[in-house]
């Protein structure tokens, strides 16, 4: 039940103007979806395929599977915190490390046009590779444990931001930059007053593909080495064909995406409320 | 357009134009970093900080990257992958590209794909590649389904997103010199959503590789590059040949995006405004 509330969370709450035309696209929303449920669960039934179980016997193994826990632990079972959680803390914190390092080095690449003169060819080319290549060489080596996992993930993932930062840094105003020193801001005041201000929608635009690719990296580095995490409960139920703990897995990729994807985009208009309003001002 | 080449010079339009000596310098400094990291990785490998085994020098890398750019079993496998890659991208492309236009142009199917697309695309496509084994094998035709599933999101969102965003004075105006729905179709809005659909196969291609390989080196494909960098650290234990490789596989990304983005300013030139909508990363 847990999920369904997250979700009424990221809904946009309908505001006394608009609650008609709200609840109509509203409406649209979930009335696609739940058409398509019911389009899955009339086809799954009718073809009675091995492969693909109806949607609703997904969902009631899904339950069952993480749902069905004791009230002390929120009804979440003991699988949540075996492979669920240790999963989202490995993605979080190979997010994050890309995060920081993307955002450090996009300022100084993006502040100096000569350390990007340096540095850009190599950013490219590291960008480039898709990021299951690198898994071989990163189990050379880190081995298979969790320092592989988080690496690889914040290796995979820091590009976007990095490039949008240092895009996002390099389109600052320079009138704005003018205006700080001319009022005598110090270095740290321009980079925390002007310069992160003015490049921070950039940077949210890169941290939302930075934690799609994390998610899909998380899977990737479950489904070698240690049996544990979601990508090896899929691929696990995969090799002993059980289908409905597959589908309940692929069910729970969706759904995290789609939150963790919400709440950022939460996170992304309050922080960057303010830049609105400002650039109609300017312009 | 021709000398407008590089990011930096793109970024910095406010500072005094570039003259050939400074792009000479540009690319001099880049030359030189690209060394610098050489060099470094060369003597953290040969001081022994790191173990030869896991990290060998980068001459030798480089040799072996040579050498395989000439290895018949190898190009065969990097051609398996971009033959993959080639097939999964055009089904995508036409499939994608008729649906987000027939999507595109009502309001009400509008918002219905958006929710639909919002939900299954944060599905990672990987989390797909058990199911696809087993119902495809691990032949060629299921790195293609999977390619498909996977690029068709980028492509699909774009082009709805397009086909939204036209202008509706121009539609209007177009019918109002008596052109049809299906002439101000392909007279107005196409052109108008081919920058968005652009920047829409432009992320696709990079996905298409991304997920070629990965079904390569988990689902274990009987052929192709992935496979290939998973036999040579896994069985040969040859950590050189997988670096190699690596390089390789790095240099094809770079080569797929740069004749996209060549394609794209041939093709779009006269509408780079519009060239990227905040997506294309």
């Amino acid at each position: 039940m847990t999920h369904t509330t997250w979700i009424g969370v990221v809904t946009p709450k309908p505001r006394s103007r608009f609650t008609s035309q709200r609840l109509k696209e509203f409406g649209i929303r979930w009335g696609a979806l739940l058409a398509l449920g019911i389009v899955w669960e009339i086809a799954a039934r009718a073809a009675g395929s091995l492969y693909f179980p109806p949607i609703s016997e997904i969902i009631q193994r899904f339950a069952q599977l993480w749902l069905s826990g004791p009230p002390s632990s929120l009804f979440l079972t003991e699988s949540v915190f075996a492979d669920i959680v240790p999963s989202l803390i490995r993605m979080l914190g190979g997010w994050t490390i890309a995060v920081v390092i993307g955002v450090l080095l996009g300022v100084a690449i993006g502040r100096s046009r000569i350390v990007g003169e340096f540095v850009e060819p190599i950013v490219h080319f590291a960008r480039a590779i898709p990021p299951p290549a690198l898994l071989p060489i990163f189990f050379i080596l880190l081995g298979f444990g969790n320092e592989m996992r988080v690496s690889l993930i914040a290796f995979a993932v820091v590009w976007p931001v990095l490039l949008n930062t240092i895009d996002g840094v390099r389109s600052v105003e320079t009138l704005h930059l003018d205006t700080g020193r001319v009022f005598e801001f110090d270095r740290r005041k321009v980079f925390f007053g002007i310069v992160l201000p003015s490049a921070a929608p950039k940077i949210f635009a890169g941290m939302k593909v930075s934690l799609s690719v994390a998610l899909i990296v998380m899977v990737i580095s479950e489904m070698v080495g240690q049996q544990e995490g979601i990508g090896s409960i899929i691929l696990g139920a995969q090799r002993t064909y059980r289908m409905l703990d597959m589908w309940s897995g692929i069910l729970l990729l969706g759904i995290l995406g789609y939150v963790l994807n919400a709440l950022l985009a939460l996170v992304e208009t309050r922080v960057t409320r303010w830049h609105r309003g400002s650039r109609e001002g300017v312009s | 357009m021709a000398s407008v080449t590089t990011p930096a010079a793109r970024a910095s339009p406010r500072r005094h134009a570039r003259s050939s000596s400074g792009r000479r310098w540009t690319l001099l400094r880049g030359v030189i970093g690209l060394l610098a990291l050489f060099t470094i990785a060369e003597v953290i490998s040969r001081s022994g900080i790191v173990d030869e085994v896991f990290l060998p020098p980068t001459s030798v890398v480089l040799v072996r990257v040579a050498e395989l750019l000439v290895d018949p079993a190898f190009l065969g496998a990097v051609l398996a992958t971009l033959q993959a890659w080639a097939i999964g991208l055009a089904i995508c492309i036409v499939v994608s590209v008729t649906l987000g236009v027939l999507l595109g142009s009502s309001p009400s199917a509008y918002s219905a794909s958006r929710a639909v697309i919002e939900f299954l695309r944060p599905i990672p496509s990987v989390a797909l590649i058990p199911l696809a084994i087993l119902v495809l094998g691990n032949d060629a035709e299921m790195k293609i389904a999977l390619i498909v599933f996977s690029t068709s999101w980028p492509v699909l969102f774009n082009t709805i997103y397009g086909m939204h965003d036209v202008d509706p004075i121009a539609k209007l105006t177009a019918k109002s010199f008596g052109r049809g729905r299906l002439a101000t179709l392909w007279e107005v809005s196409l052109p108008s959503a081919t920058p968005f659909i652009f920047t829409g196969i432009r992320i696709a291609a990079s996905v298409a590789l991304i997920v070629a390989i990965s079904a390569e080196l988990l689902a274990g494909a009987s052929d192709g590059l992935g496979r290939w960098i998973l036999d040579a650290s896994a069985t040969g234990n040859r950590p050189d040949l997988v670096y190699a490789a690596t390089i390789i596989t790095g240099l094809l990304g770079l080569a797929i995006n740069g004749l996209l983005v060549v394609i794209e300013r041939h093709f779009l030139s006269w509408q780079p405004a519009l060239r990227s909508n905040g997506k294309g990363v």
